[in-house]
Parts: structure tokens; sequence; C-alpha cells
């Protein structure tokens, strides 16, 4: 089983990686368009960024951002 | 290390395909039958498909001493217009004898419409008449929770036997519930998009290896044979022994395949000397 250390050791660069493309994905929306800010894939991002940012979660986050991007069940 | 592609379209890829495989170790390949990269318009485009992947394709793998299998069905992509597919599956009983094929596949859902839920039944219901072993494919993306859950539904509907049936391309939130329905549950892994290698042992780790499978998505689009032992490069990276490698990516589709008698492939067990 991995440890904080090794997965730290292991993945922060590969993290630092993917959160880069995202920032700067993120970067080329232009802040001045208005159906850009209304554009529901942009509000499921911010969420799933949220998930990532909660400092409570845990090792379920992948789990809960697949639930998010889900068509609903029911 | 010796490694078996169980998922594998090897119509769509070049022979360095299966020239890289070999030399990586790959022994054998399972093909499902899947979409042409266009939607056909005539049965017999799917019955001649079927005798390309069951006659000639095991002759191309055959040159880099790679065993080829088959599985035949009307995929999901193409299970919406119902006419054709029935066509089809009229004829498959036929193709189920060849020395190759395994059994159906992959059926399942694309987009969850209520004609892809109609083929899917229907082939279901051909796969347990003439006890065939089945693969099915889950939708990808925003559709793969509800694809899932239809899937299950049916599956207990018609009382299918969880141990001869793989559904395949299983991520966090659908594993759980094959797992604990008895199924198979296949991991597909994609370079950029969907699964990766990493997330693929994540799970193996989480869940434990039974009855888990591993394959590459390997097809028209942005696919990677060499995503199967990345993964396994990840897993002895994280510790694991050569035996569970071996366990995962070679034995744990034997033990699913074999349950079909054409496939006579054995478990492997290293010893010391």
């Amino acid at each position: 089983m991995l440890t904080e250390t090794n997965v730290m050791d292991r993945y922060f660069l590969d993290c630092r990686c993917a959160l880069l493309e995202v920032a700067a994905i993120m970067d080329r929306l232009p802040s001045s368009d208005a159906a850009c800010a209304a554009d529901e894939r942009l509000r499921l991002l911010r969420q799933a960024i949220a998930i990532l940012a909660d400092p409570g979660a845990g090792p379920d986050r992948a789990e809960r951002i697949l639930h998010l991007m889900s068509d609903p069940i029911g | 290390m010796y490694y078996i592609q169980p998922h594998y379209h090897g119509i769509s890829r070049t022979t360095e395909d299966y020239e890289r495989m070999a030399h990586a170790g790959v022994v054998a390949v399972a093909e499902p039958s899947f979409w042409a990269g266009f939607d056909r318009h005539h049965p017999q485009t799917f019955l001649d498909y079927f005798r390309q992947i069951s006659e000639f394709e095991p002759t191309r793998a055959a040159q880099y001493g790679i065993r080829h299998f088959c599985w035949i069905a009307v995929n999901p992509k193409e299970a919406e217009n119902v006419s054709l597919a029935r066509e089809v599956i009229a004829s498959m009983p036929a193709f189920l004898d060849r020395p190759t094929v395994l059994g159906i596949g992959e059926i399942g859902l694309n987009k969850n419409s209520a004609n892809e839920l109609k083929v899917f039944r229907e082939q279901m219901e051909l796969a347990i008449r003439c006890n065939q072993l089945v693969l099915i494919h889950t939708p990808h993306l925003r559709d793969k929770l509800k694809g899932t859950k239809l899937t299950l539904d049916l599956l207990r509907e018609l009382r299918a036997d969880p141990a001869r049936v793989w559904i395949d391309h299983v991520e966090e939130h659908t594993i759980k519930a094959v797992l604990d329905a008895g199924y198979w549950a296949g991991m597909t892994l994609y370079p950029t998009t969907k699964m990766s290698t990493s997330r693929a042992v994540d799970m193996l780790e989480r869940y434990g290896i039974d009855r888990l499978l591993v394959n590459s998505s390997a097809d028209w689009g942005p696919s990677s044979p060499s995503t199967l032992y990345d993964c396994a490069m990840e897993y002895r990276r994280r510790g694991h022994t050569e035996q569970e490698l071996i366990d995962v990516f070679h034995n744990n589709p034997v033990r699913f395949l074999r349950q079909n008698p054409k496939w006579d492939i054995g478990l492997l067990g290293l010893t010391t000397v």
C-alpha cells in the first residue's frame, strides 16, 4: 500500500502537470463572455475542482466527479 | 512476462501493433465485434465482418506468434437499427461453432436508447439459449452510470449466470455494482481519456483481483495496446510480485475465457528452479 510520502514522491510532478493543463484550459476562457459563464459544462468543471479542493474528501474524489459528470439514473 | 489482451479490435490496427505486442509478451488476443467506423446498411456486411475476424485476422496475428480469438455480435452503436440487427442476429448461431469464436460480444448500450435495449435483450436471450459467454460494452462518459444500471437490471431480469458475463469499461462509479452482483468487470485503458493505467491499478488494489480484467483500448480512435503493459509496469512499481502480475494480466483472462472449451491456453505459475 502506498504511503502519503510514496504518493507525493511518485505523483507530485504528474499531478502538478495535470493541474497546470486544467489551469491553462480555464485561462483560455474569455472572461467577458456571458454565454461562457452560463455554460453548464463550466459549472460542472468548477464543481469538480471544488471536489478536488475539499480538505474533508475521502479516497473517492474520482468516483464523486464521475457521478457529477453522469446523466441522472432515474 | 506473458500477457493476454482480452479485448482488442485487430482489424482497426496495423501489423506494427501485433509486432510490438509480441515483443512485449502478448501471447493471445480476443477480438469482440464492433462498429466499422460507419453504420453498416446490409446484414451481409456484418456476416462478412464475422468471417474477417474469425478467418483472416487469426492469420495476421499468427505471423507474430499471437493466438487470435473472437466474439460475434451486433455492437451497441449499430443497435439503433432494430430490423437490420434482427436479420444479423438470426444469422449469428451459424458462426458460434467456428473454432475461434468464444461467445457473443460486445453487446450492450451506447446511448441507452429503447432500440439499443431491445437489441441488447435479444442478443442476451440468444446467448443464454446457446449457453454462450457474453461480453458487454457499457456506455462511455455521461451515459455510463445509467447504462450500467440498465445493464444490471436486464441481466437480473434474464437471470444471466454472472460467472459467464463480463461487463467491460467499468470506472470508479460503476465497478462496485458490477462486482457486487457477481459479474466479471473489465477496465479499458486509454492513453489520454477515460480510464488510465494508474486508476486501473488503484481499482485492482482497492477491490482485489478476483473477477477483474484489464485491457487496452485498441480501435479507430486514440488508443494504444501498450497501455496494457504500461499498467503492468505501474502494478509492478507499486510492489506487486511477478506472480501477481501474471495472475492479473494473463491468468484472469484465462479464468474467464476458458469457460469456453475452445480456449486452450492454460494458467501460468512461476516456480524457482
